[in-house]
Protein backbone atom coordinates (compact mmCIF):
# COMPACT_ATOMS: atom_id res chain seq x y z
CA UNK A 1 0.00 0.00 0.00
CA UNK A 2 2.44 2.37 0.88
CA UNK A 3 4.85 1.45 -2.01
CA UNK A 4 1.86 2.12 -4.23
CA UNK A 5 1.64 5.63 -2.55
CA UNK A 6 4.87 6.57 -3.26
CA UNK A 7 4.88 5.26 -6.71
CA UNK A 8 1.49 7.30 -7.64
CA UNK A 9 3.47 10.59 -5.88
CA UNK A 10 6.28 9.90 -8.46
CA UNK A 11 3.81 9.59 -11.09
CA UNK A 12 2.76 12.52 -10.83
CA UNK A 13 5.70 14.80 -10.05
CA UNK A 14 7.05 13.00 -13.35
CA UNK A 15 3.93 14.10 -15.17
CA UNK A 16 3.98 18.05 -14.30
CA UNK A 17 7.63 18.02 -15.02
CA UNK A 18 7.17 16.30 -18.54
CA UNK A 19 4.13 18.24 -19.75
CA UNK A 20 5.70 21.34 -18.27
CA UNK A 21 8.27 20.52 -19.94
CA UNK A 22 6.29 19.96 -23.19
CA UNK A 23 4.26 23.37 -22.90
CA UNK A 24 7.54 25.27 -22.43
CA UNK A 25 9.89 23.58 -25.51
CA UNK A 26 6.62 24.05 -28.08
CA UNK A 27 6.81 26.09 -30.69
CA UNK A 28 4.67 26.39 -33.74
CA UNK A 29 1.49 25.23 -32.76
CA UNK A 30 -0.31 22.03 -32.48
CA UNK A 31 1.46 19.55 -34.62
CA UNK A 32 4.61 20.71 -33.42
CA UNK A 33 3.51 19.89 -30.01
CA UNK A 34 2.34 16.15 -31.53
CA UNK A 35 5.88 15.30 -31.96
CA UNK A 36 7.29 16.56 -29.08
CA UNK A 37 4.76 15.00 -27.07
CA UNK A 38 5.61 11.54 -29.12
CA UNK A 39 8.41 11.72 -28.08
CA UNK A 40 8.01 11.83 -24.50
CA UNK A 41 5.20 9.68 -23.91
CA UNK A 42 5.88 7.31 -26.24
CA UNK A 43 9.89 6.73 -26.50
CA UNK A 44 11.04 7.99 -23.18
CA UNK A 45 8.41 7.47 -20.93
CA UNK A 46 6.56 4.35 -22.31
CA UNK A 47 3.48 5.50 -20.88
CA UNK A 48 1.56 4.23 -24.42
CA UNK A 49 2.47 2.22 -27.56
CA UNK A 50 2.58 4.35 -30.48
CA UNK A 51 -0.71 2.66 -31.85
CA UNK A 52 -2.47 4.23 -28.98
CA UNK A 53 -1.00 7.65 -29.30
CA UNK A 54 -2.59 7.25 -32.76
CA UNK A 55 -6.19 6.86 -30.67
CA UNK A 56 -5.47 9.57 -28.42
CA UNK A 57 -4.28 11.95 -31.09
CA UNK A 58 -7.66 11.22 -33.36
CA UNK A 59 -9.32 12.10 -29.79
CA UNK A 60 -7.58 15.15 -29.43
CA UNK A 61 -8.36 16.71 -33.21
CA UNK A 62 -12.16 15.47 -33.04
CA UNK A 63 -12.87 17.03 -29.57
CA UNK A 64 -13.67 20.62 -28.51
CA UNK A 65 -10.14 22.27 -27.11
CA UNK A 66 -7.09 23.06 -27.59
CA UNK A 67 -5.49 19.90 -28.74
CA UNK A 68 -1.86 19.89 -26.79
CA UNK A 69 -4.50 20.45 -23.76
CA UNK A 70 -6.56 17.20 -25.23
CA UNK A 71 -3.76 14.76 -25.52
CA UNK A 72 -2.36 16.21 -21.61
CA UNK A 73 -5.55 15.45 -20.22
CA UNK A 74 -5.66 11.85 -21.66
CA UNK A 75 -2.01 11.01 -21.12
CA UNK A 76 -2.37 12.01 -17.64
CA UNK A 77 -5.59 10.10 -17.08
CA UNK A 78 -3.64 7.11 -18.61
CA UNK A 79 -0.74 7.52 -16.07
CA UNK A 80 -2.37 8.43 -12.58
CA UNK A 81 -6.36 8.45 -12.80
CA UNK A 82 -7.83 12.02 -12.60
CA UNK A 83 -5.64 13.62 -10.68
CA UNK A 84 -2.87 12.53 -12.67
CA UNK A 85 -5.39 14.17 -16.13
CA UNK A 86 -5.46 17.66 -13.74
CA UNK A 87 -1.63 17.91 -13.31
CA UNK A 88 -1.09 17.20 -16.68
CA UNK A 89 -3.42 19.58 -18.15
CA UNK A 90 -2.56 22.30 -15.65
CA UNK A 91 1.00 21.86 -16.06
CA UNK A 92 1.15 21.75 -19.70
CA UNK A 93 -0.67 25.28 -19.93
CA UNK A 94 1.30 26.73 -16.86
CA UNK A 95 4.42 27.55 -18.78
CA UNK A 96 2.40 29.63 -21.70
CA UNK A 97 0.66 31.04 -18.84
CA UNK A 98 4.09 32.51 -17.14
CA UNK A 99 5.56 33.83 -20.31
CA UNK A 100 2.63 35.37 -21.48
CA UNK A 101 1.91 37.20 -18.23
CA UNK A 102 5.75 38.54 -18.19
CA UNK A 103 5.33 39.83 -21.41
CA UNK A 104 2.27 41.57 -20.82
CA UNK A 105 3.86 42.79 -17.52
CA UNK A 106 7.38 44.04 -19.02
CA UNK A 107 8.47 43.26 -22.34
CA UNK A 108 5.74 44.36 -24.87
CA UNK A 109 7.85 46.83 -27.50
CA UNK A 110 10.34 43.78 -27.48
CA UNK A 111 8.21 41.58 -29.87
CA UNK A 112 7.92 44.23 -32.53
CA UNK A 113 11.77 43.59 -33.47
CA UNK A 114 12.36 42.87 -36.73
CA UNK A 115 15.30 40.11 -35.98
CA UNK A 116 12.39 38.19 -33.71
CA UNK A 117 11.39 37.92 -36.87
CA UNK A 118 13.89 36.77 -39.09
CA UNK A 119 14.37 33.95 -36.14
CA UNK A 120 10.66 32.48 -36.33
CA UNK A 121 11.09 32.40 -40.44
CA UNK A 122 14.42 30.44 -39.53
CA UNK A 123 12.50 28.31 -36.86
CA UNK A 124 9.44 27.29 -39.51
CA UNK A 125 11.76 25.25 -41.28
CA UNK A 126 12.43 23.36 -37.98
CA UNK A 127 9.11 22.94 -37.28
CA UNK A 128 8.54 21.74 -40.78
CA UNK A 129 10.70 18.94 -40.21
CA UNK A 130 9.53 18.00 -36.71
CA UNK A 131 6.20 17.45 -38.08
CA UNK A 132 7.50 15.38 -40.81
CA UNK A 133 9.39 13.43 -38.13
CA UNK A 134 6.14 13.18 -36.51
CA UNK A 135 4.29 11.35 -39.21
CA UNK A 136 7.40 9.02 -39.69
CA UNK A 137 7.92 7.78 -35.88
CA UNK A 138 3.64 7.33 -35.72
CA UNK A 139 3.41 6.09 -39.08
CA UNK A 140 5.49 3.04 -38.72
CA UNK A 141 2.45 0.65 -37.50
CA UNK A 142 1.84 1.10 -41.75
CA UNK A 143 4.72 -1.15 -42.36
CA UNK A 144 3.33 -3.98 -40.45
CA UNK A 145 -0.20 -3.26 -42.26
CA UNK A 146 -1.64 -5.64 -44.73
CA UNK A 147 -5.22 -4.80 -45.03
CA UNK A 148 -6.02 -2.58 -48.35
CA UNK A 149 -9.06 -1.06 -46.43
CA UNK A 150 -6.18 0.67 -44.09
CA UNK A 151 -3.95 1.95 -46.63
CA UNK A 152 -7.25 3.28 -49.21
CA UNK A 153 -8.35 5.25 -46.06
CA UNK A 154 -4.93 6.61 -46.10
CA UNK A 155 -4.81 8.04 -49.36
CA UNK A 156 -8.69 9.44 -49.59
CA UNK A 157 -8.31 11.54 -46.25
CA UNK A 158 -4.38 12.84 -47.84
CA UNK A 159 -5.98 13.83 -50.58
CA UNK A 160 -8.97 15.40 -49.08
CA UNK A 161 -6.91 17.18 -46.64
CA UNK A 162 -4.24 18.21 -48.94
CA UNK A 163 -7.08 19.64 -51.11
CA UNK A 164 -8.41 21.69 -48.39
CA UNK A 165 -5.28 22.68 -46.87
CA UNK A 166 -4.21 24.41 -50.16
CA UNK A 167 -7.72 26.04 -50.37
CA UNK A 168 -9.02 23.83 -53.43
CA UNK A 169 -11.78 22.19 -51.61
CA UNK A 170 -13.45 24.09 -47.83
CA UNK A 171 -13.27 20.68 -46.01
CA UNK A 172 -12.59 20.73 -42.62
CA UNK A 173 -10.14 18.10 -40.52
CA UNK A 174 -13.31 17.48 -38.38
CA UNK A 175 -15.26 15.83 -41.87
CA UNK A 176 -12.17 13.47 -42.52
CA UNK A 177 -12.16 12.62 -38.68
CA UNK A 178 -15.87 12.07 -38.92
CA UNK A 179 -15.81 10.41 -42.51
CA UNK A 180 -13.12 7.73 -40.77
CA UNK A 181 -15.25 6.98 -37.96
CA UNK A 182 -18.40 6.30 -40.26
CA UNK A 183 -16.28 3.99 -42.87
CA UNK A 184 -15.11 2.23 -39.34
CA UNK A 185 -18.42 1.79 -37.99
CA UNK A 186 -19.73 0.25 -41.49
CA UNK A 187 -16.81 -1.22 -41.95
CA UNK A 188 -17.15 -3.36 -38.78
CA UNK A 189 -20.79 -3.61 -39.24
CA UNK A 190 -20.33 -5.53 -42.91
CA UNK A 191 -17.57 -7.82 -41.85
CA UNK A 192 -19.91 -8.76 -38.42
CA UNK A 193 -22.88 -9.39 -40.75
CA UNK A 194 -20.56 -11.33 -42.85
CA UNK A 195 -18.88 -13.66 -40.62
CA UNK A 196 -22.66 -14.28 -39.16
CA UNK A 197 -23.56 -15.19 -42.48
CA UNK A 198 -20.71 -17.91 -42.76
CA UNK A 199 -21.74 -19.54 -39.51
CA UNK A 200 -25.03 -19.62 -40.67
CA UNK A 201 -24.03 -20.97 -43.28
CA UNK A 202 -21.91 -23.47 -42.07
CA UNK A 203 -24.57 -24.75 -39.42
CA UNK A 204 -26.51 -25.08 -41.83
CA UNK A 205 -24.59 -27.43 -44.11
CA UNK A 206 -24.02 -29.00 -41.53
CA UNK A 207 -27.68 -29.61 -40.46
CA UNK A 208 -28.09 -31.04 -44.08
CA UNK A 209 -25.21 -33.27 -43.88
CA UNK A 210 -26.99 -34.69 -40.99
CA UNK B 1 -21.33 41.26 -15.21
CA UNK B 2 -18.19 40.81 -13.16
CA UNK B 3 -15.01 40.78 -15.92
CA UNK B 4 -13.81 37.90 -13.85
CA UNK B 5 -16.74 35.69 -14.84
CA UNK B 6 -17.38 37.27 -17.83
CA UNK B 7 -13.44 36.10 -19.14
CA UNK B 8 -14.46 32.86 -17.75
CA UNK B 9 -17.44 32.39 -19.62
CA UNK B 10 -15.91 33.70 -22.77
CA UNK B 11 -12.71 31.78 -22.95
CA UNK B 12 -15.21 28.16 -21.48
CA UNK B 13 -17.19 29.03 -24.95
CA UNK B 14 -14.17 29.36 -27.12
CA UNK B 15 -12.74 26.47 -26.01
CA UNK B 16 -15.92 24.80 -26.31
CA UNK B 17 -16.91 25.20 -29.54
CA UNK B 18 -13.74 24.80 -31.13
CA UNK B 19 -12.92 21.69 -32.75
CA UNK B 20 -9.23 20.75 -33.87
CA UNK B 21 -7.08 23.55 -31.75
CA UNK B 22 -4.68 26.30 -32.75
CA UNK B 23 -5.42 28.02 -35.41
CA UNK B 24 -8.89 26.84 -35.72
CA UNK B 25 -9.67 29.01 -32.79
CA UNK B 26 -9.01 32.39 -34.18
CA UNK B 27 -12.14 33.44 -35.71
CA UNK B 28 -14.47 32.09 -32.95
CA UNK B 29 -11.37 34.20 -30.19
CA UNK B 30 -11.33 37.46 -32.83
CA UNK B 31 -15.44 37.69 -32.77
CA UNK B 32 -15.63 37.28 -29.00
CA UNK B 33 -12.90 39.48 -27.97
CA UNK B 34 -13.36 42.33 -30.82
CA UNK B 35 -17.09 41.96 -29.69
CA UNK B 36 -16.91 42.38 -26.23
CA UNK B 37 -14.29 45.95 -26.82
CA UNK B 38 -11.41 43.82 -25.07
CA UNK B 39 -8.78 44.61 -27.49
CA UNK B 40 -8.65 46.07 -30.99
CA UNK B 41 -8.22 44.16 -34.81
CA UNK B 42 -4.71 45.48 -34.91
CA UNK B 43 -3.43 44.40 -31.25
CA UNK B 44 -5.36 40.99 -31.76
CA UNK B 45 -3.49 40.61 -35.25
CA UNK B 46 0.22 41.87 -33.19
CA UNK B 47 -0.41 39.11 -30.44
CA UNK B 48 -1.26 36.23 -32.95
CA UNK B 49 2.90 37.18 -33.89
CA UNK B 50 3.50 37.10 -30.16
CA UNK B 51 1.42 33.68 -29.83
CA UNK B 52 3.02 32.52 -32.67
CA UNK B 53 6.85 33.16 -31.11
CA UNK B 54 5.94 31.66 -27.86
CA UNK B 55 5.90 28.25 -26.52
CA UNK B 56 2.73 26.49 -25.51
CA UNK B 57 -0.77 26.32 -26.30
CA UNK B 58 -2.02 28.84 -28.71
CA UNK B 59 -5.31 29.55 -27.05
CA UNK B 60 -3.98 29.94 -23.21
CA UNK B 61 -1.22 32.34 -24.84
CA UNK B 62 -4.28 34.66 -26.23
CA UNK B 63 -5.92 33.93 -22.92
CA UNK B 64 -3.54 35.23 -20.53
CA UNK B 65 -2.86 38.08 -22.68
CA UNK B 66 -6.33 39.64 -22.50
CA UNK B 67 -6.83 38.24 -19.33
CA UNK B 68 -4.10 40.30 -18.02
CA UNK B 69 -5.10 43.48 -19.62
CA UNK B 70 -8.59 43.36 -18.18
CA UNK B 71 -8.07 42.03 -14.74
CA UNK B 72 -4.87 41.61 -14.08
CA UNK B 73 -3.29 37.76 -12.55
CA UNK B 74 -6.79 36.94 -11.60
CA UNK B 75 -8.12 37.78 -14.80
CA UNK B 76 -5.20 35.15 -15.81
CA UNK B 77 -6.59 32.54 -13.68
CA UNK B 78 -9.94 33.38 -15.06
CA UNK B 79 -9.65 32.73 -18.48
CA UNK B 80 -7.30 29.51 -17.95
CA UNK B 81 -9.56 27.69 -16.17
CA UNK B 82 -12.47 28.89 -18.58
CA UNK B 83 -10.15 27.41 -21.44
CA UNK B 84 -9.02 24.16 -19.62
CA UNK B 85 -12.74 23.18 -18.25
CA UNK B 86 -14.22 21.87 -21.66
CA UNK B 87 -12.08 19.83 -23.09
CA UNK B 88 -10.86 18.24 -19.46
CA UNK B 89 -14.15 16.95 -18.40
CA UNK B 90 -14.73 15.62 -22.19
CA UNK B 91 -11.81 13.79 -21.99
CA UNK B 92 -11.74 12.62 -19.25
CA UNK B 93 -15.04 10.97 -19.85
CA UNK B 94 -14.00 10.30 -23.61
CA UNK B 95 -11.13 8.16 -21.47
CA UNK B 96 -12.92 6.34 -19.09
CA UNK B 97 -16.04 5.46 -21.75
CA UNK B 98 -13.04 3.87 -24.02
CA UNK B 99 -11.38 2.35 -21.61
CA UNK B 100 -14.46 0.37 -20.76
CA UNK B 101 -15.23 -0.14 -24.30
CA UNK B 102 -11.75 -1.02 -25.85
CA UNK B 103 -12.72 -4.37 -26.68
CA UNK B 104 -15.42 -3.72 -28.34
CA UNK B 105 -15.21 -4.74 -32.34
CA UNK B 106 -16.67 -1.44 -33.03
CA UNK B 107 -14.52 0.97 -31.00
CA UNK B 108 -11.52 -1.37 -32.56
CA UNK B 109 -13.24 -0.90 -36.42
CA UNK B 110 -13.55 2.85 -35.87
CA UNK B 111 -10.08 3.56 -34.51
CA UNK B 112 -8.57 0.78 -37.19
CA UNK B 113 -9.80 3.47 -39.57
CA UNK B 114 -9.08 7.23 -37.65
CA UNK B 115 -5.16 5.90 -37.29
CA UNK B 116 -4.60 6.35 -40.88
CA UNK B 117 -6.63 9.52 -41.69
CA UNK B 118 -4.83 11.43 -38.48
CA UNK B 119 -1.10 10.04 -40.10
CA UNK B 120 -2.72 11.51 -43.46
CA UNK B 121 -3.70 14.95 -41.22
CA UNK B 122 -0.30 15.26 -39.77
CA UNK B 123 1.35 15.04 -43.08
CA UNK B 124 -0.62 17.20 -44.79
CA UNK B 125 0.02 19.66 -41.69
CA UNK B 126 3.53 19.50 -42.72
CA UNK B 127 3.43 19.96 -46.28
CA UNK B 128 1.33 23.51 -45.43
CA UNK B 129 4.19 24.50 -43.36
CA UNK B 130 7.12 23.51 -45.15
CA UNK B 131 5.08 24.98 -48.20
CA UNK B 132 4.97 28.50 -45.88
CA UNK B 133 8.72 28.03 -44.99
CA UNK B 134 10.02 27.71 -49.25
CA UNK B 135 7.80 29.90 -50.55
CA UNK B 136 7.97 33.33 -48.95
CA UNK B 137 5.29 35.84 -50.63
CA UNK B 138 7.07 38.94 -50.38
CA UNK B 139 4.24 41.64 -50.37
CA UNK B 140 2.60 41.37 -53.40
CA UNK B 141 4.84 40.59 -55.89
CA UNK B 142 4.45 36.90 -56.19
CA UNK B 143 6.07 34.09 -54.00
CA UNK B 144 9.47 33.77 -54.04
CA UNK B 145 11.01 30.47 -53.85
CA UNK B 146 13.41 30.29 -50.64
CA UNK B 147 16.51 28.03 -51.17
CA UNK B 148 17.78 28.46 -47.85
CA UNK B 149 14.04 27.59 -46.02
CA UNK B 150 14.02 24.32 -48.02
CA UNK B 151 18.25 23.34 -47.35
CA UNK B 152 17.25 24.12 -43.39
CA UNK B 153 14.50 22.17 -43.23
CA UNK B 154 16.13 19.09 -44.77
CA UNK B 155 19.13 19.23 -42.35
CA UNK B 156 17.36 19.97 -39.39
CA UNK B 157 15.26 16.57 -40.32
CA UNK B 158 18.26 14.67 -41.28
CA UNK B 159 19.41 16.18 -38.11
CA UNK B 160 16.63 14.63 -35.99
CA UNK B 161 16.65 11.17 -37.40
CA UNK B 162 20.56 11.12 -36.97
CA UNK B 163 20.72 11.80 -33.65
CA UNK B 164 17.74 11.21 -32.06
CA UNK B 165 19.29 11.55 -28.35
CA UNK B 166 19.61 15.35 -28.92
CA UNK B 167 16.14 16.61 -27.52
CA UNK B 168 14.58 17.98 -30.98
CA UNK B 169 14.03 21.91 -29.85
CA UNK B 170 17.68 22.16 -29.63
CA UNK B 171 17.17 21.81 -33.82
CA UNK B 172 14.75 24.54 -33.38
CA UNK B 173 16.81 27.10 -31.55
CA UNK B 174 19.74 26.12 -34.67
CA UNK B 175 17.22 26.95 -37.09
CA UNK B 176 16.23 30.27 -35.31
CA UNK B 177 19.71 31.09 -34.76
CA UNK B 178 20.61 30.28 -38.55
CA UNK B 179 17.95 31.99 -39.53
CA UNK B 180 18.78 35.18 -37.98
CA UNK B 181 22.01 35.33 -39.03
CA UNK B 182 20.85 34.75 -43.04
CA UNK B 183 17.78 36.89 -43.25
CA UNK B 184 18.75 39.14 -40.83
CA UNK B 185 22.80 40.08 -42.37
CA UNK B 186 22.94 38.04 -45.74
CA UNK B 187 20.21 38.62 -47.82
Amino acid sequence: MKQKSKNTLSDLIDLALTFFKIGAFTFGGGYAMISIIEREAVTKKKWIESEEMLNVIAIAESTPGPIALNMATYLGAKVAGFVGAFIASVSVLLPALIIITLISAFLTPFFDNQYLRYAFLGMRAGVSALVLNAVINLGGFLKKEKRPAVFAILFISLVFSILSAFNILGFDNIFIIVGAILIGLFYTFIQDKYKKNNKLNSTKDKGNKL
Amino acid sequence: MNILLDLFLSFFKISLFTVGGGYAMIPLIQSTVIGKGWIDAETLINFIGIAESTPGVFAINIGTFIGYDLAGILGVISAATGILLPPFIIILCIFYIARKFSSNKYVIGVFLFLRPAVIALIFTAFLSIAYSTIFISKNDAGIDFNWFGLILMVLSFIGMRKCKKVHPVVFLFISAALGLLFYGFII
